[in-house]
């Protein structure tokens, strides 16, 4: 919305920061660690008309905010890390099976991360990481699955995006996985609610701008899942849709639900090209 | 939003009550603009205030900027700084715009503050549930007036 921003400038030449507002260094780079070199700007994958540059939510957030992830120290969300190292290790259920058992260290899940949601043939669905976890759960190891977006789950969502750390996103949005691309894109652009609003109408028209006290976002999930100030736990991205839409006054769709899954595969897809950065902290 | 169901009654069953009217009865002009105050009552430009500012009520400030307000803080930038809206716009035109910015810019972000159907997945307010029921409009018919009679010291 730069044109708004430009108008607003042109009226009143002499004020250029909406009244009470924290700034963002937004030109700022992402390093964790002074090691992992993580992308907070790329050009737009070629799917997405309306943007030509697609941005990390780190960029937007406060000075304060963003130094918090740049030090794995600083940053809340890598306890849960630990927690879902010890989860790996666990053996659980009827199999006598452990993640590490089948799968060796968690390193050797680098890059998964980056490729979810994600088609699965048996199934003949698409799966998100969650998803393919408690189907692990229940399928490899007898065990029972976890509930979506609630502690174990995230913290081991939190671990798998932890190795990915700098990889680009990746997900692939044809082949049979199209569809419920076609689906997600749909409701992303749907108004909702009494106040009528599409995710568009926020991340996209308006990203950069100021809504009341927050500094809106593209609303991209590379950073999932976020440690945020506000709740000081790790939130799933199913919760945060949900967050969003109770917003525009409407009924939501439910964590889990074919319809969010749909959507975490088209807002996954919009960027295509940043880097999985999670646990990312957010306010 | 009772007061407004209250007024809604009160005016039907007492034939002297000012002329109120719902939501789906108002008549708009070809570019947007409502001639006739929505309550059959003059706003009030203080009441007004507090409704731009209030979260729970107007919270126009979310996207709208106004100096003559600087002591409210956090205002958004998502719609167009509202100095010098009384000189740039007539009274029929605000209230048409409050009431339902769609008729005056077409897809407008800015939501419908009188208008009560027409919703994909209407809300039981920010609960995430279902609206059960009639939706209430965002502001009641004197809320809009009250508004509107702010938005008229909007001068330069
Ligand atoms: C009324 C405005 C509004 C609408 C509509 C909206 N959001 Fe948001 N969203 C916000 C705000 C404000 C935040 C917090 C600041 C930020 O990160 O942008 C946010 C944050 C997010 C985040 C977290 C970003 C991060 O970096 O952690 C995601 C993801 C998101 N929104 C997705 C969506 C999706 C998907 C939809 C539609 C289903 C949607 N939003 C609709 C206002 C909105
Ligand atoms: C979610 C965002 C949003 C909210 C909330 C909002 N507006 Fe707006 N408003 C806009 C946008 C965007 C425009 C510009 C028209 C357009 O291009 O859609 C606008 C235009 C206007 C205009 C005409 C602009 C001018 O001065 O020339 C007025 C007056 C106005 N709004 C008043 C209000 C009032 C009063 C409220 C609260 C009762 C309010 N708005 C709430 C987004 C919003």
């Amino acid at each position: 919305m730069k044109t708004k921003l430009l108008a607003t400038a042109a009226i009143c030449a002499a004020m250029t920061v909406p009244f009470g507002t924290v700034m963002a260094d937004e030109d700022a780079n992402l390093i964790i660690d002074g090691e992992i070199e993580i992308t907070v700007r790329a050009p737009a994958p070629d799917h997405l008309e309306n943007l030509d540059e697609i941005f990390s939510g780190w960029v937007y957030r406060a000075t304060e905010t963003q130094a918090l992830q740049a030090d794995d120290f600083e940053n809340p969300g890598m306890i849960f890390v630990d927690s879902g190292h010890d989860l790996w290790n666990t053996v659980e259920g009827e199999a006598g099976e452990s993640c590490a058992s089948c799968h060796g260290d968690p390193e050797e899940m680098a890059g998964v991360a980056a490729t979810y949601p994600k088609w699965n043939d048996a199934t003949e669905e698409v799966r998100t990481i969650s998803m393919q976890i408690n189907a692990c759960r229940t399928e490899q190891m007898g065990a029972e699955e976890w509930n979506l977006d609630k502690s174990e789950l995230l913290n081991m969502t939190a671990l798998l995006a932890s190795v990915s750390r700098g990889m680009p996103v990746n997900v692939a949005i044809d082949g049979p996985a199209q569809a419920t691309w076609e689906m997600g894109r749909d409701l992303y652009y749907t108004r909702t609610g009494q106040l009528d609003l599409s995710c568009a109408n926020c991340h996209e028209d308006n990203y950069g701008n100021n809504i009341r006290a927050d500094h809106l976002s593209q609303g991209q999930i590379n950073g999932f899942p976020t440690y945020r100030l506000k709740n000081a736990r790790l939130n799933g991205v199913h919760s945060r849709f949900r967050g969003c839409v109770r917003d525009t006054r409407a009924e939501t769709y439910s964590v889990g639900s074919p319809e969010f899954v749909a959507l975490e595969l088209y807002v996954m897809s919009r960027g295509n090209g940043l880097s999985i950065e999670g646990p990312s902290v957010r306010n | 939003m009772k007061r407004f169901v209250l007024a809604a009654a009160a005016a039907s069953i007492s034939t002297f009550a000012y002329a109120q009217t719902a939501p789906n009865d108002v008549t708009f002009g070809d570019y947007g603009e409502i001639e006739v105050s929505l309550s059959g009552e003059a706003g009030d430009a203080e009441r007004g205030l507090e409704v731009m500012v209030s979260r729970g009520k107007g919270n126009c400030i979310a996207c709208h900027e106004v100096t003559a307000l600087q002591e409210y803080p956090f205002h958004g930038e998502v719609g167009p700084m509202l100095d010098g809206a009384g000189d740039r716009w007539t009274e029929a035109d605000l209230r048409g715009i409050v009431a339902n910015a769609k008729n005056v810019f077409p897809e407008s972000i800015m939501p419908a503050f009188y208008r009560t159907d027409g919703f994909t997945r209407p809300g039981d307010a920010y609960t995430g549930r279902a609206a059960e029921g009639d939706l209430d409009p965002l502001l009641t018919a004197q809320e809009i007036e009250d508004v509107v009679a702010y938005l008229m010291t909007l001068t330069d």
